[in-house]
């Protein structure tokens, strides 16, 4: 080890410091409302995110109530049941997650942990926010149209997803559906353009791409995927609208609707299946990766170790990323294409469980002889490990064509992609919060209130999808309104379902005592100090908590170590900074 | 979906080259200080602005190339008739083309600090791309007249879904052409709207690139091209 | 501690779960027993990987939790660790693929001696053409329904006018034979799916795709619809009664008859 002796204090000499011109807020409008700053933007993202993220939610309550306790809600009929299955999954995949973990993480974190003072496009990144609000509004918005919002599954699947059997299809529900939609990719790609780019151009001083945290790594791919896929579901929203309002064949073969024949022909719904897994796919790991980084920051931090392999943990993301976009078809194994294409996807689908495999070995491996502060983020860390390779099992089974052929399409595929990009991220997404609400409000949460919300979330979700896999495996198909009588389902399977439901209802109002949590934690939380978990990424060394705008100060960080130097042998303490120059620091030099 | 495949091929070669010179291999625990690999990142605002666009240009990219998957399997569905070109589309190309040129020798003269000609490259680009919308407008005017509306065959769908995709990229192109003018007659000295010019520039060259592109496809030499060359392999 | 145990209990409970719930796959009626062999194998694998992890996640939480004086190991990399995991897991892989793709392999190549049959759907019904003592099924155009015509079979096809057509949702089919079902829908994306059957495979409109398999034993088998299609998804229901050769080859002369009764009208 060399060890580089320069000055003390970890910051750029004036000269260094590029003068990028900052934007000031000049009243309280622009400082909290039509804000530029990364980090009102991130959390403006998040408020709304998890705000669309309790309706999600109230919506699975009514789903898990009609299929727990068929017939008692008589207001769920079919129509109302798809439309809930509609928007439950749309919001949570795209309005959720997506926007969540790049808009809310990717905007408060990327500039504190690069060492920039900010996004380096703010007035485009307020206007992804707004644009973001705006798709989401009008996704809202269908509820309250005439005929309701879109019924046609999160797939979208033409032509049933215009046509009238399906709510929505031939109202205003499909319409106000594809157009949210248009409206959030634009909003995305102004935000996307920023997090790629600044991760490109603003590093501090020293931050060299192999210094950066997992975390910046994780959302700067993923953010790179999602610019890239989701132009696939424009393409096919833009296309389908055209179907729908003009009358064009894009995806419309010859069709007899309720005994009528249309004016339509030669379309084809496959193609519309190929853009939206193109889009589709790439998206699971638009959602995953980042909580991939995330939870690789969590465990090290936690552990007091670095964390283990972290260039194959680079090279693995990136590996993801790139395969990512060659797997898309493995969801229409059965839908009519090609049955040669299955020998293609299966081996690339289940290829991509190698470096998948490789980042669970490399988390449990930093644990191993580790020193492991079970702090609420470690609990939920722990927790991702668990369901994430349950779900990323399973994934297996469904990635190899021939196996895929009994369980697609039915509950064994709900619960498994539930398990994995469903609890999995979201329980990464709590844990986050537990990590770095102290860094945005500089009061720490309950602790007490943490532990129990963790419980009851990670051991309801598990006995909520656990079980639900093997009524698939029993042949119980998804997007039933109701089971009715099928004869090969016995009755304890009825019961199994009741159980699931009560849990579920349990596992939504726990989410009470998170939302409580952080209400009362932002006035009457412990005070957090700069440095709570004592981590050694730059976000943790700004010196003021919470950061004020523009970060740093008046002096940039500059970076003398990589990200994960934990419990290094000799040093004074078991962390140091990424912007502390030696492992010794002179007494009397503070380093944040 | 080959195209956006070959597409995607090319960006992960460019993503790979430059990951490699990043020092992607290196074991940062072993580097302290300033590490040697460090590669200083330019956050100066023009470095900044072109970064962003180009990796806009990728996602415009992506986007094209989709559309251009999308139409590649559509054509293959026997009800496919194709639709024959109006002429205009020639001289539009030509308007286009005009306008890249035009583009270019502005930005030279913003580099070389000529406020006059830098004018008249920046007006001439926006007279040309004016035109070349208009004369698209035209085209699809005369398909309609001659009855290929937009709904009778996926053909004629397709070709003004692409034909309008491309027109409003040239219009968001133009609107910072024309905020770019505006600071020319306000008096910004050239070498300020050096950046500005630039990146229009390179806008305008991959929008005319995605244009050749899409002219021909819908000409069908795209196809013809991919037969010969699939003749010529087996 | 108690993380620790708890993990091990997760661990644990989801194997007992596995062993003990009555919920399992349907006993199978078809040839299709390769794929429950390779679901078989990829539980096999699957759950030693699952175990195997929490387990030693559990271990390490315990032995390594926070104590006064306990230092983390500092060691960056294990190059020859991390490549024999990788070695492993790609050999696990690959033993679940390679069946895998063998029995796909199998699922998509028809056997010469199978019989073409016609499954239909629409919103949200089942309907079934079986071909007429010609042996096979005549052409079919969707815009040709009509009321009269509920699966647009076409007129002029002579290889139509005997093809025995069964609305409603009943399809019947020989022990032992096997079947190549063509897939057509005329609105919008169905899939047929008997769970016993292990098939399943959408009906795509403005186009034909198929499946095959083999009935091994007689009985009733439920037909789901598998494709979101409207709001009827959950009710396109359908049986298959898979009969004896002879019971099959009366029942099939008896609808012929029938069938051309209802044709002979409506073809002149
Ligand atoms: C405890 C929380 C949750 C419960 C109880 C729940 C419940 C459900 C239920 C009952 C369905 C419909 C199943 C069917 O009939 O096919 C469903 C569908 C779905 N859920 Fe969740 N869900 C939860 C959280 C999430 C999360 C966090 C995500 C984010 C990825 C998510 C994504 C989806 C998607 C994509 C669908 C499919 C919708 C469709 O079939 O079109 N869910 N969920
Ligand atoms: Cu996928
Ligand atoms: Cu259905």
């Amino acid at each position: 080890m060399v060890d580089v002796p320069f000055g003390h204090v970890g910051t750029a000499p004036e000269s260094d410091v590029g003068d990028v011109e900052l934007y000031h807020p000049h009243s309280w409008v622009t400082k909290y409302v039509f804000s530029q700053d990364a980090k009102i933007i991130a959390i403006q993202y998040s408020i709304t995110a998890l705000a669309v993220g309790l309706i999600a939610l109230i919506l699975s309550w009514l789903m898990r109530l009609q299929l727990g306790f068929p017939g008692v809600f008589s207001f769920i009929d079919a129509n109302a049941y798809y439309q809930l299955i509609t928007m439950h999954g749309m919001m949570m995949v795209v309005y959720v997650l997506t926007a969540l973990f790049l808009g809310g993480f990717g905007n408060y974190l990327i500039p504190l942990m690069i060492g920039a003072r900010d996004m380096v496009f703010p007035y485009v990144n307020m206007l992804s926010f707004w644009t973001y609000l705006l798709a989401v509004l009008i996704l809202v918005a269908s509820f309250f149209a005439p005929g309701g919002p879109s019924g046609a599954g999160w797939t979208l699947y033409p032509p049933q997803a215009i046509l009238s059997g399906t709510p929505g299809g031939q109202d205003w529900g499909i319409i106000l559906m594809l157009v949210s939609l248009m409206v959030f990719i634009i909003g995305f790609t102004m935000g996307g353009l920023n997090y790629v780019v600044t991760v490109l151009q603003a590093r501090a001083r020293g931050m060299t791409l192999m210094r950066m945290p997992l975390t910046v790594w994780g959302i700067f791919t993923a953010s790179f995927m999602a610019l890239l896929a989701f132009p696939a579901l424009f393409v096919g929203a833009v296309m389908m609208l055209f179907d729908r309002a003009l009358g064009t064949s894009f995806f419309m073969p010859s069709i007899v609707e309720m005994g009528q024949v249309l004016e339509r022909s030669g379309g084809s719904p496959l193609l519309f299946q190929h853009l939206f897994w193109f889009f589709g796919h790439p998206e699971v790991y638009i959602v995953a990766l980042p909580a991939f980084g995330i939870v690789s920051d969590l465990i090290s931090t936690h552990a007091r170790r670095n964390i283990f392999g972290y260039r194959m943990m680079v090279w693995a993301l990136l590996a993801i990323g790139a395969l990512s976009f060659v797997v898309w078809a493995h969801h229409m194994y059965v839908s009519g294409m090609n049955p040669y294409f299955g020998f293609f996807f299966a081996t690339t689908t289940l290829i991509i469980a190698i470096p998948t495999a490789i980042k669970v070995y490399n988390w449990i491996l930093t644990l191993w002889r580790g020193d492991i502060h079970l702090n609420v983020p470690m609990l939920f860390a722990l927790a991702f490990i668990v369901t994430f390779v349950n779900g990323g099992l399973t994934g297996l089974f469904l990635g190899n064509v021939v196996v895929d052929v009994p369980l697609s399409d039915t509950m064994f595929v709900v619960a498994h992609f539930h398990m994995v990009m469903g609890v999995a991220p979201i329980l990464v997404i709590f844990g986050a919060i537990y990590h770095w609400y102290p860094k945005m409000t500089g009061r720490m949460l309950n602790d007490a209130l943490g532990k129990l919300h963790f419980w009851v979330t990670f051991l309801g979700s598990y006995a909520i999808f656990f079980p639900m896999h093997y009524l698939g495996l029993m042949g119980v198909p998804r997007r039933y309104h109701e089971i009715g009588d099928m004869a090969f389902v016995p009755a304890s399977a009825h019961t199994l379902n009741a159980f699931i439901s009560v849990v579920a209802l349990i596992v939504g109002a726990a989410q009470l005592i998170f939302v409580f949590n952080l209400v009362w934690s932002l006035r009457s939380g412990r005070p957090a100090g700069g440095n709570p978990w004592r981590a050694t990424t730059l976000e943790w060394q700004t010196p003021e908590t919470p950061p004020p705008h523009g970060n740093w100060g008046k002096q940039m960080p500059v970076v003398y170590r990589w990200a994960y130097d934990y419990s290094v042998p000799g040093a004074a303490e078991d962390f140091l900074p990424q912007n502390q120059p030696s492992a010794h620091p002179a007494p009397g030099t503070s380093h944040g | 979906m080959g195209s956006i495949l070959i597409f995607m091929g090319a960006l992960l070669a460019i993503g790979m080259w430059w990951l490699a010179r990043q020092g992607i291999m290196t074991k940062p625990w072993l580097e302290q200080g300033i590490a040697a690999t460090y590669v200083p990142t330019r956050s100066n605002p023009p470095a900044v602005a072109r970064t962003g666009l180009r990796v806009f240009l990728a996602v415009v990219g992506s986007l094209f190339a989709l559309f251009i998957s999308a139409y590649a399997i559509r054509m293959q569905m026997p009800d496919w008739r194709d639709v024959p070109l109006p002429n205009v589309l020639w001289l539009n190309t030509g308007m286009l083309v005009l306008s890249s040129i035009a583009l270019h020798e502005a930005g030279k003269s913003a580099r070389r600090g000529e406020e006059e000609v830098l004018k008249l490259g920046l007006l001439a680009a926006g007279a040309t791309a004016l035109a070349f919308l208009s004369g698209q407008i035209l085209a699809w005017r005369q398909l309609t007249a001659d009855g290929y509306l937009l709904t009778s065959n996926s053909a004629n769908a397709f070709f003004y879904v692409l034909t309008g995709a491309h027109g409003l990229h040239v219009i968001g192109g133009l609107v910072a052409l024309g905020r770019t003018i505006a600071r020319t007659w306000r008096g910004v000295p050239p070498e300020r709207l050096r950046v500005s010019v630039g990146l229009c520039a390179t806008y305008w060259h991959f929008l005319l690139f995605v244009w050749l592109l899409l002219l021909s496809i819908l000409t069908g030499w795209a196809g013809t091209f991919i037969d010969i060359c699939r003749q010529a392999l087996s | 501690m108690a993380v620790a145990l708890i993990l091990v209990l997760i661990a644990a409970g989801s194997v007992a779960f596995h062993l003990v719930s009555p919920w399992w796959w349907t006993p199978i009626a078809s040839n299709w027993g390769y794929i429950d062999s390779t679901i078989i194998i990829t539980f096999w694998i699957t759950g030693a990987v699952f175990v195997a992890i929490v387990l030693f996640t559990a271990y390490c939480v315990y032995r390594f939790r926070h104590q006064p004086g306990r230092q983390a190991h500092y060691e960056p990399e294990s190059k020859r660790l991390e490549m024999w995991l990788t070695i492993v897991t790609g050999v696990g892989v690959a033993a679940m693929l390679t069946p895998g793709l063998f029995v796909w392999g199998q699922f998509i190549t028809v056997p010469e001696d199978a019989t073409d049959i016609e499954i239909l759907g629409q919103q949200w019904q089942w309907s079934f053409r079986l071909p007429g003592p010609d042996g096979q099924l005549g052409l079919t155009d969707t815009r040709l329904v009509s009321p009269d015509n509920p699966l647009g079979l076409s007129r002029e096809d002579p290889k139509a006018q005997d093809d025995v057509i069964v609305e409603g949702g009943e399809l019947r089919l020989p022990v032992g034979k096997p079947i190549k079902a063509l897939l057509r829908s005329v609105d919008v994306i169905h899939n047929f799916y008997v769970p016993e059957m292990r098939a399943k495979m959408d009906l795509v409109p403005g186009q034909v795709s198929y499946i095959w398999f083999t009935p091994t034993r007689t009985g009733t088998f439920e037909i789901l619809c598998a494709e979101l299609c409207g709001v009827g998804h959950s009710h396109m229901r359908g049986t298959v009664v898979v009969q004896e050769q002879s019971d099959y080859q009366a029942w099939l002369q008896d609808q012929q008859a029938r069938s051309f009764a209802r044709l002979a009208p409506a073809a002149q």
